[in-house]
């Protein structure tokens, strides 16, 4: 009798465990000098991941990290029903500004991935994949690296347009104003699967140079981005 | 039954043992004031950088607050000791319950402990600062850690990362780093970084890396983490 009790008792805990929750996630960021594009939250089930490391990048994120495009991640996150919470911060999360997203997941989504484009990159982008959502209620910190996506060659050059998938280029630059005209850095990727971003190089000149970005203003260390998550 | 009876007469023997020191014991009249119970702990840290000095680390213990929070604007205190190393104004902060401080800067691969007491443990909390003096207006540290619950002999183990006070401009201009690199200007009241707020660093540049006007050379450079820090709650 008292083996029977405990088998329920487990069996309800596991139950629970796969019910709704209801997640505050203040999203901030943490560079001096990086925009991140509109932000995809998400909590969606075991299986699924927006990325892989040191797999290709997938067309919906290669879109995301060349460009910010955010909508073919969300027709692939719908399609499993996952939970999301789109552009929380209304544009672009500036360096040191923080953002609020708040998820009610459904059955079964019990992991938690984030994207964004980091600008100005190439294919650079923020991200968390599949955190396991706590049932114990509390408060969580998870600091987040850099990546690239592997799908763009870092020329370094601010060019109209190229957020387009496949179009060299960065497609803008906020904050200081680049410089210009710049001969490129590379030409080539290295390694054409997600990894460790390796940061911008940058130069010192305004105008001309190898790169279009600054070294004192668009380079990075990791963490970029610190998560605060509140399981209620 | 046999064990019980022996207890019995072990009492009966440390009973009239009692008895025989009652006849030489004082008695004490005034009862003692309870000694102030001083709480201690232990913090080492150890440089882990190639060459950038770490100025006089200051340690505080306080119960509320912060001395540094990322995304908002330093505080004048902490620009004081962010770009110049100059702890003092920090550590005379109204929060602060009590400091510590290394006497002289921590040079790269060197250790040094200091000891911090707190007559309570309530909402006790540690913060570390220190100044990277081979940088514009680098710090790092430890933000407000909960030493309340720690009991005596236990450690707690740290990697810290570095900031940036967001109050001078990363020029690594020559004269506008007060560390041996340069031996330029420390605190400045002006505040002309890009944004005025405290954010990670993207790390120092150096002339070696494409800064041609850079004091700094790639010995200076740096990557996270940059302290290793112990806290032990030794009383």
């Amino acid at each position: 009798m008292k083996a029977k009790i405990l088998t329920t008792l487990v069996a309800t805990c596991f139950a629970s465990s796969a019910l709704a929750q209801d997640l505050e996630v203040k999203i901030t960021n943490l560079t001096h000098g990086i925009y991140y594009t509109p932000l995809l939250v998400t909590a969606h089930a075991p299986g699924t991941a927006l990325f892989s490391l040191g797999e290709t990048a997938s067309e919906p994120l290669q879109a995301m990290a060349e460009g910010g495009d955010i909508s073919g991640l969300s027709n692939v996150l719908e399609s499993i029903n996952a939970d999301m919470v789109m552009n929380p911060a209304g544009g672009l999360l500036a360096p040191a500004s923080s953002t609020m997203a708040m998820l009610s997941t459904s059955n079964g989504n019990t992991y938690l991935s984030l994207v964004a484009m980091m600008l100005p990159t190439n294919d650079g982008f923020v991200g968390l994949n599949s955190w396991p959502i706590p049932t114990e209620a509390g408060t969580y910190e998870v600091y987040l690296n850099a990546y690239d996506a592997g799908t763009e060659a870092n020329n370094e050059l601010v060019v109209d347009g190229s957020g387009a998938p496949g179009m060299a280029g960065i497609p803008a630059s906020p904050g200081v104003t680049p410089g210009s005209q710049g001969l490129g850095v590379t030409t080539s990727e290295e390694n054409n699967t997600i990894h460790i971003h390796r940061g911008n190089v940058g130069d010192d000149e305004q105008i001309g140079g190898a790169s279009d970005l600054h070294n004192t203003v668009h380079r990075w260390l990791n963490p970029v981005a610190k998560l605060t998550i509140t399981v209620k | 039954m046999k064990t019980k009876l022996t207890l019995v007469a072990i009492s009966a023997l440390l009973l009239s043992a009692c008895g025989d020191n009652d006849n030489n014991s004082t008695v004490v009249t005034d009862t003692p004031t309870p000694p102030v119970v001083d709480y201690e702990f232990s913090v080492s840290i150890t440089n882990l950088t190639q060459a950038q000095p770490m100025s006089p680390i200051a340690v505080m213990l306080h119960q509320s607050g912060h001395y540094f929070e990322v995304g908002t604007a330093a505080s004048n205190e902490l620009e004081k000791l962010a770009e110049g190393g100059d702890n003092s104004a920090l550590l005379a902060q109204s929060m602060t319950m009590s400091s510590s401080t290394t006497e002289t800067p921590v040079g790269p691969g060197s250790t040094s402990t200091i000891s911090i007491k707190s007559e309570t443990l309530a909402n006790l909390k540690l913060s570390l600062l220190t100044m990277m003096v081979n940088t514009n207006d680098g710090f790092s540290g430890l933000n407000a850690i909960d030493v309340s619950t720690m009991p005596i002999g236990e450690k707690k183990m740290y990697r810290t990362s570095a900031y940036d006070a967001g109050t001078e401009l990363n020029t690594e201009a020559q004269g506008s780093i007060p560390g041996p690199a340069d031996g330029g200007e420390g605190f400045n009241v002006e505040r002309n970084d890009n944004q005025n707020m405290v954010t990670m660093h993207s790390g120092v540049v150096g002339n070696d890396d494409g800064l041609t006007s850079s004091t700094l050379t790639s010995k200076h450079k740096f990557d996270n983490p940059l302290l290793a820090i112990t806290i032990e709650r030794i009383k």
